[in-house]
């Protein structure tokens, strides 16, 4: 059975050409069967817009900006790496993003757990819960950012409340430092975790538990001996988006951060590489740097989970 | 003997789980409450009229909805803002959803691979990527027009359809399109006249999550677009880190016109899609 996307006139393998016509395509048409045998046939054609698509918008410009990397305007093939790694104004940038991103991204999925646990189950309210849940994605980091100024501000009304309850005597300083640009990341990927979590809890059959329940097991040991080993696999996935979420942070650490001391994180000094000082080599090569250290986190995740059971999260029927 | 051993059970779980369970719903308060001050203070604030050291401001007004509406020129920004999106869309799902059905029904040598490439555009940071990208685009010329940003906003959407799109193809009986073959039907007459209306609500579900996150995409839009092809969500930037030329209201108007746009947006969305059951069918009728 072929797949033709375009009129048998081109040659049909499936054989109603006459035979006279048969003898030199003869070889093409084995060919032709022998790859259609392993699946590859012309229906594959639907994949090459895509795949087209990503090759020359995605691994070209990456490799391009690779190349890029090594031709500095000045020095060895790795002058720009060199400078990287000497100049602590930039070094510093990997610290400070994974000191902002990694305990942001542990805290999402951490506080997820209990609560997914808590309401997978079927109760009122629950379409409503993630429908407001879903509201924080869909702010953007700009927005959030806005309204935390507004919010936490000096002025704001959480200062406000706290001095009004007497916990505190002056306004706490919460934006234009590392916790603004924190609170902002725990407001969009916490949502964004907890949606996750939730629907990986949900896929994992209850009856699993109740068996455990009748042979004895406290709601600790259900939890530590059955339903963990079974969600881990999704938590380490939960953790990898969040912490790309987190990582690629810009928005707000311009905004309600300290871009010029605290929260400088490797995506401005990327982009002021790029924008600011028209140095494309060193915005290049500081890409560079930042997708490795983010592929390496997620390399060591990934390779965590990948020791861990991955299987059926259904019931002995399913 | 089992009812036995499962009592003392069930009692020591309710004890231990009260207060967890009011710990638990107490940290979600605290959230939306918060959530709720973060977005409440931005949407007061942009009614307000002299808001300085009080807990509501002193009046109410509207009129700086009027005022960012003609000091940003936001008609021109919501339009390009809806043509760089229609556009990211309808490309999107064109490219994405016969990609998406080839990876779902086929197996081929390389077919790893190829997935890997489609996840990657996913998985990597925008910043990362977006940086080569516009330097490329620059090179020929895209950048700073709509074609640059559509162009960069197809990077993780085409990816995403086909991600999307794979579950809802894997749904339908191959049964069916055989069927269809054997009457006679060309790939292209399954494709439009089977494959389409079947796969219509994963189509919309993959366009309305598309439009959603091109409308709030704001790192390759930002790096691609030059004065005249801004969307809403860097405009809102721009006016942002430029804080002092302009009222604060003004901004604060611009970012309640935002955040109403994709409030609708994701009202439309959640008619389509249940985001619990994004990862996994959900068994809930069980319990």
């Amino acid at each position: 059975m072929s797949a033709t996307a375009t009129p048998s006139r081109t040659g049909d393998p499936t054989g109603d050409d006459p035979p006279g016509g048969r003898a030199p395509v003869g070889v093409r048409v084995a060919l032709r069967h022998r790859l259609a045998e392993r699946g590859v046939d012309r229906q594959l054609l639907l994949l090459v817009p895509a795949a087209l698509f990503v090759l020359v918008l995605f691994i070209y410009p990456f490799g391009y900006g690779v190349g890029l990397s090594f031709q500095p305007t000045e020095g060895g093939p790795f002058a720009t790496y060199q400078e990287f790694f000497t100049d602590a104004y930039l070094r510093d940038t990997i610290w400070t993003t994974l000191s902002l991103s990694l305990p942001a991204a542990l805290l999402n999925v951490a506080a997820s757990v209990p609560i997914a646990y808590r309401m997978r189950g079927r109760f009122r309210g629950k379409r409503l819960l993630t429908t407001v849940l879903v509201v924080p994605i869909t702010l953007g980091t700009v927005l959030t950012a806005q309204g935390l100024l507004n919010f936490l501000g000096p002025t704001g009304w959480f200062n406000r409340t706290l001095l009004a309850v007497g916990l505190t005597d002056d306004p706490i300083r919460l934006t234009n430092n590392y916790w603004g640009v924190f609170f902002s990341i725990v407001i969009t990927g916490f949502p964004f975790a907890f949606l996750l979590v939730l629907s990986y809890l949900s896929g994992i059959d209850p009856t699993l538990e109740r068996a455990a329940a009748t042979l004895g097991a406290n709601w600790w040991q259900r939890f530590r001996r059955i339903t963990l080993p079974l969600l881990a696999p999704g938590l380490a996935t939960t953790f990898c988006l969040t912490f790309v979420l987190a990582f690629s942070v810009f928005p707000s650490a311009v905004l309600v951060g300290d871009p010029a001391g605290t929260t400088r994180v490797i995506s401005i000094a990327a982009y002021d590489a790029a924008y600011v000082q028209y140095d494309y080599p060193m915005a290049a090569t500081i890409a560079v740097l930042m997708g490795l250290v983010e592929l390496l986190v997620i390399a060591a995740v990934l390779g965590w989970r990948a020791l861990l059971y991955t299987g059926s999260t259904a019931g002995g029927k399913g | 003997m089992t009812s036995s051993a499962t009592a003392p059970a069930r009692r020591r779980r309710r004890l231990v789980a009260r207060p967890a369970a009011w710990l638990i719903w107490g940290v979600v308060a605290f959230f939306f409450v918060n959530l709720a001050g973060v977005i409440g203070s931005v949407l007061v604030s942009s009614f307000g009229n002299r808001w300085y050291d009080s807990w509501l401001p002193q009046e109410f007004t509207t009129k700086w909805y009027g005022q960012s509406w003609q000091e940003f020129g936001l008609f021109q920004v919501l339009v390009v803002t809806l043509e760089v999106s229609l556009l990211v869309v309808g490309i999107s799902v064109l490219v994405g959803v016969p990609a998406a059905y080839a990876l779902a029904r086929r197996s081929f040598p390389g077919r790893r691979l190829l997935y890997l490439l489609f996840l990657l555009p996913i998985l990597m940071p925008p910043i990362t990527y977006g940086i080569p990208l516009a330097t490329v685009l620059y090179k020929y010329g895209f950048a700073g027009h709509l074609s640059g940003v559509v162009l960069a906003n197809l990077v993780p959407s085409v990816p995403f359809v086909i991600l999307t799109m794979t579950p809802f193809i894997e749904q339908i009986d191959p049964a069916v399109e055989r069927a269809a073959r054997m009457c006679g039907a060309g790939t292209r007459q399954i494709f439009v006249r089977i494959l389409a209306p079947l796969l219509l609500p994963g189509i919309l579900a993959a366009s309305i999550l598309v439009l959603v996150r091109t409308v709030g995409m704001f790192e390759l839009t930002f790096l691609t677009a030059g004065p005249d092809s801004q969307t809403l969500v860097v405009a809102l930037y721009y006016s942002m880190s430029a804080a002092g030329i302009r009222a604060q209201q003004s901004i604060d108007a611009m970012a309640v016109m935002y955040t109403t746009m994709m409030l609708v947006l994701l009202v439309i969305a959640l008619r389509f899609v249940n985001p619990t059951q994004l990862v996994a069918r959900v068994r809930e009728d069980i319990d």
